[in-house]
């Protein structure tokens, strides 16, 4: 919560400067375990989250299996993504993207919608979140689809 | 536990390096070798077929070719590099007192360079360098890894556990949570090994070349979105560092061949 209302203070201040920037991160509000509003505002498009969840460079795939038939190269240093429909709300699916770090501090999963906290991040990702606002959303579409 | 387990027990605490919560224990510890197919262990394994071994080869000759302005060879000073240069690829990085930090093999061949045969230092990773190192390294093969024992290095190996332990990039990644936590699973369908240094330079198919245990931990870096260090910068040696000392015992295996 606390996060959500620095970004909304980072959002006014870019606003009353004049300039959009495209990497500012869109606020969002954590509620309990989750974030209930969809970050773009609309829902995200399954098919192309399943697209993002198989490209190398979105990143799941080398961690994750799931049930993707087409490819060998899934990875197995975390749950298999079956199901995941079934065992998270839309709205957790959601969080966990955003920063899967409020699940488990000592987890392994990148935050994929977060740009501070970070180390010598690589010149070319230098303030940016790994994902889009629109990804997520498309992928969190996609996760709800995996019902076993 | 017996009298003399007791004893053998007490002598490896007192002399091995104290481990940290989520280190490889001593025996555990297993070279990239033992994770690859038997095609890629075959390759290895046979000098005809191994193609670092051209590198060696390449190297050898340089070893006994005149260079710089004081015209000398590095076998006019180090003699048959059979014998001279056996076990010391073990123990680099070295601590160098004149420089009052670890340098590692290729530096120590190019301070040779500047300061013994007067010639310009080797760019890194251009070949004459990967050569000259993999024939000084191929010595060693067989050798019981132990750099990082020299107490004047500790304060460099604690540095470089520190850089190995710490989160970095855009995917906050450390190293220990890939080839400490996590090896012999798979990245997207590849294994993941301890990532031991035992093999450098090494041939990786990958690569299409022989490449620096510098070269492997930049891209490791970069794998993980996060800036990685320069060649020769001191938390690449440091890292390579802690890299030889985590890998203590495990026998050298240059020119090895990887995936
Ligand atoms: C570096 C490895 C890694 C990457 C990359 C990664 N994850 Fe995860 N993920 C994990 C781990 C480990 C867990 C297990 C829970 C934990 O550690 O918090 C997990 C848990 C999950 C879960 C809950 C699993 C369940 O059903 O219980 C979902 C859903 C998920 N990840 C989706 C994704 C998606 C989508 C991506 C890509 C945008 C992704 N993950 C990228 C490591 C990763
Ligand atoms: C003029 C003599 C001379 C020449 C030529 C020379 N070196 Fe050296 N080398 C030394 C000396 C002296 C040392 C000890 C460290 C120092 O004082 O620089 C040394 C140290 C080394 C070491 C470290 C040995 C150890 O036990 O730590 C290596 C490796 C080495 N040289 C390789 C080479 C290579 C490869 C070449 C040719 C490119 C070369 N040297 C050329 C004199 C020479
Ligand atoms: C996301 C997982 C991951 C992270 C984080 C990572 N690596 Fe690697 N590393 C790999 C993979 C995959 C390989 C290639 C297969 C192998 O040897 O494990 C590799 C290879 C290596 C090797 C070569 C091993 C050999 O046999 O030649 C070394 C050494 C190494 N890594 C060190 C590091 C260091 C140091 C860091 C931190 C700066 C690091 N890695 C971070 C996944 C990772």
């Amino acid at each position: 919560m606390a996060r959500a209302l620095v970004h909304i203070a980072a959002l006014i201040a870019a606003s009353v400067a004049g300039a959009a920037n495209a990497d500012e991160l869109v606020p969002y509000n954590i509620v309990s375990d989750g974030i209930a509003e969809s970050l773009t505002g609309a829902p995200g498009d399954a098919a192309r989250g399943r697209a993002l969840v198989l490209a190398r460079t979105t990143t799941c795939i080398l961690c994750h299996s799931g049930p993707f038939p087409e490819t060998r190269f899934q990875g197995d240093l975390a749950p298999d993504l079956s199901g995941a429909g079934n065992r998270w709300t839309v709205s957790q699916l959601r969080l966990r993207l955003v920063d899967a770090a409020r699940f488990n501090p000592e987890t392994i999963m990148p935050s994929y919608y977060r740009t501070d906290h970070l180390v010598r991040v690589g010149r070319n990702f230098a303030g940016k979140p790994i994902l889009s606002a629109a990804e997520i959303e498309d992928i969190v579409a996609f996760l709800a689809t995996l019902r076993d | 536990m017996s009298f003399w387990r007791a004893i053998a027990a007490a002598a490896l605490l007192a002399t091995g390096p104290a481990l940290l919560a989520g280190e490889i224990l001593p025996d555990a510890r297993r070279s990239g070798y033992s994770f690859m197919g038997p095609d890629t262990r075959a390759m290895q394994d046979d000098d005809t077929s191994n193609p670092g071994m051209l590198f060696v080869l390449d190297g050898e000759a340089l070893w006994t070719k005149r260079t710089g302005s004081a015209d000398k060879a590095c076998a006019d000073c180090h003699g048959d590099a059979r014998g001279s240069m056996k076990g010391v690829a073990a123990r680099y990085p070295a601590f160098d007192k004149a420089l009052a930090r670890p340098v590692t093999l290729d530096q120590r061949i190019n301070l040779c360079r500047s300061n013994h045969q007067q010639a310009p230092a080797l760019p890194y990773e251009s070949r004459d360098l990967l050569a000259l190192s993999a024939f000084v390294a191929h010595q060693s093969r067989g050798v019981a890894i132990t750099a990082g024992d020299d107490p004047q290095l500790k304060p460099f190996v604690d540095q470089g556990r520190d850089l190995f332990m710490q989160r970095e990039g855009q995917l906050n990644l450390a190293c220990t949570n890939c080839h400490d936590d996590n090896f012999n699973k798979r990245l997207a369908g590849a294994p993941i090994t301890q990532g031991q240094p035992t093999g450098y330079p090494l041939y990786r198919l990958e690569w299409q070349t022989l490449g620096s245990l510098e070269r492997r931990l930049r891209s490791c870096m970069t794998g993980v979105r996060a800036q990685a260090y320069d060649f020769g910068a001191p938390e690449l040696v440091a890292l390579e560092l802690y890299l030889m000392s985590r890998a203590h015992g495990l026998p050298m295996e240059t020119p090895a061949v990887r995936p």
